[in-house]
């Protein structure tokens, strides 16, 4: 294994310290229990915008504290849910009377310690679970979808609804409709290798591709020999508009994310393929995100991410964001 | 005489014994069928209520249980953390202010104990989780005694333990692979059947 850290136990508490120096302006970081917290919390009166999960995702969920976005983020060790303190605290910290929305991925782990941290709570606290990959069959005889790409607009969604004034309800509420609207999927040429593991988390030959694939490298819905960037974004797209189904007329935002070693050359190649494929079925691609978001360390690959807007949702991603990964409006 | 404070600090040390002790068989059966943390996770928490109870040792069993289930929350992470921390939770809820537990209480406290694992999980006996463990054992636990009534619990939970083998995993990381779940002991069944078998021991003393 060859990574530019020191120590693999020290990963996550140095690169927050890297973290806090970067972007002092935005963010404060507290160690113990790790915490990123928007530098000028908590906001009186404001809805506060809670999430987290584990490292490795980055710039998710980090990158993505500050105004018209998330108030705290709790970031776990690498692939592994934080733990309940860790969210009790940042729901202390950025408290403004107003109450908590806490967003959380659909893993097992991640549901349960929020759910902990949420019952521990002194402040009236909400859930939103996303649950947006359509590589998971969803039934109830498993934990059901994973959350994956989806979580972006989500998060900036919500926490330009909570910037508006909006009350927990209501935020809550609007979570629910992105969450109801939202669909992804991914899939990979390469494995990543968690730090402490110190292995590729899966053995992909040079001509093969994994479908469907999660973010923490788990196995998604087939495996099969690796095609051209026409084959993988129809591969990616059809089961994406299945699934909701989107139709004709829909507008849409298209994100088309890097899983972190794909370069912006290709995942710009492929984003307009994707926009091609979308303007054949009369599908309008209204807004676009193009990067590596929500990434699963140095994982080759990329995943595409449809959210059906109507004209609230449109509005609220418009609306002004500052923060490390995304800023637009002010 | 009933069970006080410090023997259930005694029974706590036994159990985190026992854990570090199969930290890696925990490891090895979470790899297959999981990510392969539990042994590692439950090891990290069982510590961390070790050095809690040198710090302080509470003076009623409900203390020790509640100081039991903060540092587990706060340390295991994963599924186990929050289920088991609940657990322990509940049962400090479930014995009140008593300064000595009766068999009866210990019954209460299992039973809320499951009651909270059941309450935060959803799992229902069958999914391949540790409540396939710890409900047998509840229901087992009985007897005029808490050496009586805990062996049969520990017996109980070995069994359901074992039993968790053939089936096919409803509940967690292990949900995701489906029918590959089936052929392997859950890690979570396992780790419960080893405390009760540490408890278990330490009222037979
Ligand atoms: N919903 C549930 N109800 C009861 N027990 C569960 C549930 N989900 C998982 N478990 C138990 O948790 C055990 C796994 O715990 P572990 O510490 O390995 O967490 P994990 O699933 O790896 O967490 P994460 O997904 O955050 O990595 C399983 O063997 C099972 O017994
Ligand atoms: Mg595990």
């Amino acid at each position: 294994m060859k990574k530019i850290i020191n120590d693999p136990s020290t990963v996550v508490a140095e690169s927050l310290k890297g973290l806090e120096l970067a972007h002092g302006d935005l963010l404060t970081v507290i160690h113990d229990p790790a915490v990123i917290v928007r530098a000028d919390a908590p906001v009186r009166g404001k809805v506060a915008i809670i999430s987290g999960g584990g490292s490795g995702h980055e710039p998710m969920h980090g990158g993505l504290v500050g105004p018209g976005m998330l108030d705290a983020a709790c970031p776990g060790a690498v692939f592994t849910s934080p733990t309940p303190d860790q969210v009790t605290t940042a729901i202390e910290k950025t408290d403004g009377g107003a109450g908590a929305l806490l967003v959380v991925k659909n893993y097992t782990g991640d549901v349960l310690n929020f759910e902990t941290a949420a019952e521990l709570a002194e402040t009236e606290v909400r859930t939103i679970v996303i649950d947006d990959d359509v590589a998971v069959k969803d039934s109830t005889y498993t934990a059901g979808r994973r959350g994956v790409g989806g979580t972006v607009p989500l998060e900036k969604i919500t926490g330009a609804a909570a910037a508006r004034g909006d009350d927990l309800d209501a935020v809550h509420a609007i979570a629910e409709r992105v969450v109801a609207n939202v669909r992804s999927m991914g899939m990979a040429l390469a494995a990543p290798t968690v730090p402490h593991v110190g292995e590729p988390s899966f053995d992909l030959a040079d001509d093969e591709m994994e479908v469907g694939i999660g973010i923490h490298g788990e196995p998604g819905r087939a495996r099969v020999p690796a095609e051209n960037a026409d084959g993988i974004v129809a591969r990616l797209l059809e089961p994406i508009l299945e699934d909701l189904p989107f139709a004709e007329g829909d507008r849409v935002l298209l994100f088309t994310n890097s899983m972190g070693a794909t370069p912006l050359l290709e995942l710009y190649l492929a984003h307009g393929i994707a926009e091609r494929l979308l303007a054949d079925r009369g599908i309008v691609v209204a807004r676009r995100l193009v990067g590596p978001y929500v990434t699963s360390l140095e994982m080759q690959g990329m995943s595409l991410t449809l959210l059906k807007l109507d004209d609230e949702l449109l509005e609220l991603w418009d609306a002004p964001v500052r923060t490390a990964a995304l800023r637009w409006g002010n | 005489m009933g069970c006080t404070a410090n023997d259930l600090v005694t029974a706590l040390k036994a159990a985190a014994a026992t854990i570090e002790e199969h930290r890696v068989e925990l490891i090895q059966l979470d790899r297959v069928i999981g990510d392969g943390d539990h042994g590692e996770n439950m090891d990290r928490g069982f510590k961390a209520v070790l050095t809690a109870l040198d710090a302080n040792t509470p003076d009623t069993p409900a203390a020790v249980l509640k100081l039991v289930a903060t540092t587990l929350i706060s340390k295991v992470g994963g599924a186990a953390g929050p289920l088991y921390g609940t657990a322990f939770l509940r049962a400090s809820t479930a014995v009140k202010d008593r300064a000595e537990l009766e068999p009866a209480d210990l019954t209460e406290a299992l039973t809320a104990a499951l009651g909270g694992i059941v309450a935060r999980g959803k799992a229902e006996p069958g999914d391949k989780t540790m409540v396939d463990a710890l409900d047998p054992a509840v229901r087992a636990a009985k007897g005029d005694t808490a050496t009586e009534l805990l062996a049969a619990a520990a017996a109980a939970a070995e069994t359901g333990a074992d039993a968790t083998v053939p089936l096919v995993a409803r509940k967690g990381r292990a949900s995701y692979l489906g029918e590959r779940s089936a052929g392997h002991m859950d890690p979570g069944a396992r780790s419960t059947a080893l405390l009760l078998r540490a408890f278990a021991e330490v009222a037979a003393r």
